[in-house]
């Protein structure tokens, strides 16, 4: 993960700017597996005001797999991100996720302090997900 | 002799800065309008020079307070043209000024078996107070649709009026679309019913006509940093004789004349309403805006915001795949759109990567939004100091987007 992380801070220096940084978070989130239709439902939606994303999280082997998706390319980008760094992982490594990368990156002004966007709720839900995970 | 309204830009230092390395390109004028150095100059002056409570103090910096403060009330009055100074009760903002009436008008007037009129064109602050006093009075909640054009429909109000009614709750202006409520004809209608009409003038006092007696409004809220003046500071107008029946709404110091334990009496208007101390700055704040706007001729200020209008509505609809939402009779300073396929949160974005403010979302209109059947829309809106140029940044920012999120999707 620390490896995944320090490329991703390599990846975003090399950007000069807000636009191309924006351009690669759409690239990313066109990198992303496609969600299956059937799993966009209610119950997985993480509804905010701007933006809606869908999260299908599974506990296997006790690892974390999930599925996600958002109707916003740019956010669809930062689950991209999210995706990339915690997706596979032990629920032990996601119960000790933060947001720190999403700070490193500049990004979380422009967008985790927004409302609506999910982030926190993402992060919400694949902690919960893990500390089930770990209970089972 | 008045200013000429191009010059108005260089009195609003904010609009020099930069952002994301791009001039600041301020679309966002609906939510809140920047401030003229005038303005900031007048509170730094009362922190700097006569900082004081208000109406007690019995030494000179609380006396020039007291004065900056019941001037700017006479301000606001002759601005509406409210008949007298003490119908202008100084709130936080235009939510609070509807909250008091809906509390404290509907306490005295509104009870079981009453009905209310709103319209889907509503602000949640103008929609949600009543249907609240609705559900503690058991009172009944009307709503009048808007038609596809964004107007509202007038025949559903007509129909919806009867002698249960007891309020009617309108915005002048369209937060969310910008149409131009035909209140007065609205008031007209109501008051031949028997009921009194609360008008939301958050969008309006700064852009259209503002007065209180032309209008017949009972009640007139609207907040000050939508005017230029500063944040924290709302009026409510009320008719003297709705304002005299009603109970107070907060209570507290300023408010009362007389307290013993047997028998609490009330403060005269309008300080029956100003429990506490209030925001002594703000006024004093939003009068200097006021004396700014008056700078410019108002006549020649609404024919300049609606050239400038119809340019961004012009050059909006030469763009493919855009979608303006309303098409009213009259709009006031609002461009309401989305492009096809594109979320607008990812609009606003992008926008902002080069310096362009514009809001996103659900502008706090559900309803609207709902009858419309999208999640949101982007809301560019303008103010005195907007310019060609702002909207020409615009219509690139909105070019470069598409071509930004289109080209991925090809790509991808």
């Amino acid at each position: 993960m620390d490896k995944r992380r320090a490329q991703l801070l390599e990846d975003f220096d090399l950007l000069e700017n807000w636009e191309e940084k924006y351009d690669y978070l759409i690239e990313l989130g066109f990198d992303l597996a496609e969600m299956p239709q059937v799993l966009k439902t209610e119950e997985n939606l993480v509804k905010g005001c701007q933006s809606s994303v869908w999260f299908d999280i599974r506990c296997e082997n006790g690892k974390i797999n999930f599925d996600a998706d958002s109707d916003s390319l740019i956010v669809k980008g930062i689950v991209a991100i999210v995706d990339y760094l915690y997706n596979g992982q032990s629920a032990e490594d996601v119960l000790k996720a933060d947001l720190s990368i999403f700070e490193e990156l500049g990004l979380w002004q422009h967008l985790s302090s927004q409302r609506g966007n999910g982030l926190m709720a993402m992060l919400a839900h694949l902690k919960k997900a893990a500390t089930d995970c770990l209970s089972q | 002799m008045a200013r000429d309204i191009l010059s108005a830009r260089q009195d609003f230092p904010i609009l020099d800065i930069q952002v994301n390395e791009r001039p600041l390109v301020y679309l966002d004028n609906a939510a809140t309008t920047q401030k003229p150095q005038v303005v900031i100059d007048t509170l730094r002056d009362y922190y700097t020079r006569y900082n004081a409570n208000i109406h007690r103090g019995n030494y000179a910096i609380a006396y020039e307070a007291t004065e900056a403060y019941e001037k700017a009330r006479a301000k606001v009055a002759s601005y509406i043209n409210a008949e007298h100074k003490h119908e202008i009760i100084f709130t936080r903002g235009t939510t609070e000024s509807i909250n008091l009436v809906a509390y404290s008008f509907g306490e005295r007037f509104v009870g079981e078996g009453d009905e209310i009129i709103v319209t889907q064109l509503e602000h949640h602050s103008n929609y949600v107070p009543w249907k609240l006093l609705c559900e503690r009075k058991k009172a009944k909640f009307q709503v009048v649709p808007f038609d596809e054009n964004g107007d509202l429909d007038l025949e559903v109000y007509k129909s919806l009026l009867n002698e249960k009614t007891r309020v009617v709750a309108v915005n002048h202006v369209s937060n969310s679309l910008g149409t131009i409520n035909p209140v007065k004809e609205i008031i007209q209608l109501a008051h031949d019913a028997g009921a009194v009409v609360l008008v939301d003038a958050a969008q309006a006092v700064q852009h259209i006509e503002h007065d209180v007696q032309a209008l017949d409004a009972d009640f007139y809220a609207f907040s000050g940093h939508k005017m230029y003046g500063p944040m924290g500071v709302g009026v409510l107008y009320g008719k003297e004789k709705w304002l005299d029946a009603m109970p107070p709404f907060l209570s507290g110091g300023e408010m009362i004349s007389n307290v013993t334990p047997e028998k609490i009496s009330f403060n005269v208007l309008p300080y029956k309403f100003e429990a506490g101390t209030p925001n002594v700055p703000g006024p004093i704040g939003l009068a200097a805006a006021i004396d700014y706007l008056q700078e410019f001729d108002e006549q020649e200020l609404r024919a300049y915001e609606d050239t400038l209008l119809n340019y961004g509505i012009g050059k909006l609809k030469e763009i493919p795949g855009l979608t303006l939402y309303g098409n009213p009779k009259q709009r006031s300073s609002i461009l309401p759109f989305n492009i096809e396929g594109i979320q607008h949160f990812d609009l606003g974005v992008l926008f902002d990567a080069r310096g362009v403010a514009v809001r996103t979302g659900q502008h706090c209109t559900q309803p609207i939004m709902d009858a419309l059947k999208v999640p949101g829309f982007v809301r560019a809106s303008l103010a005195l100091y907007s310019n060609r140029d702002d909207i020409d940044a615009l219509v690139e920012s909105i070019q470069r987007a598409i071509k930004m999120l289109k080209g991925a999707k090809k790509h991808g």
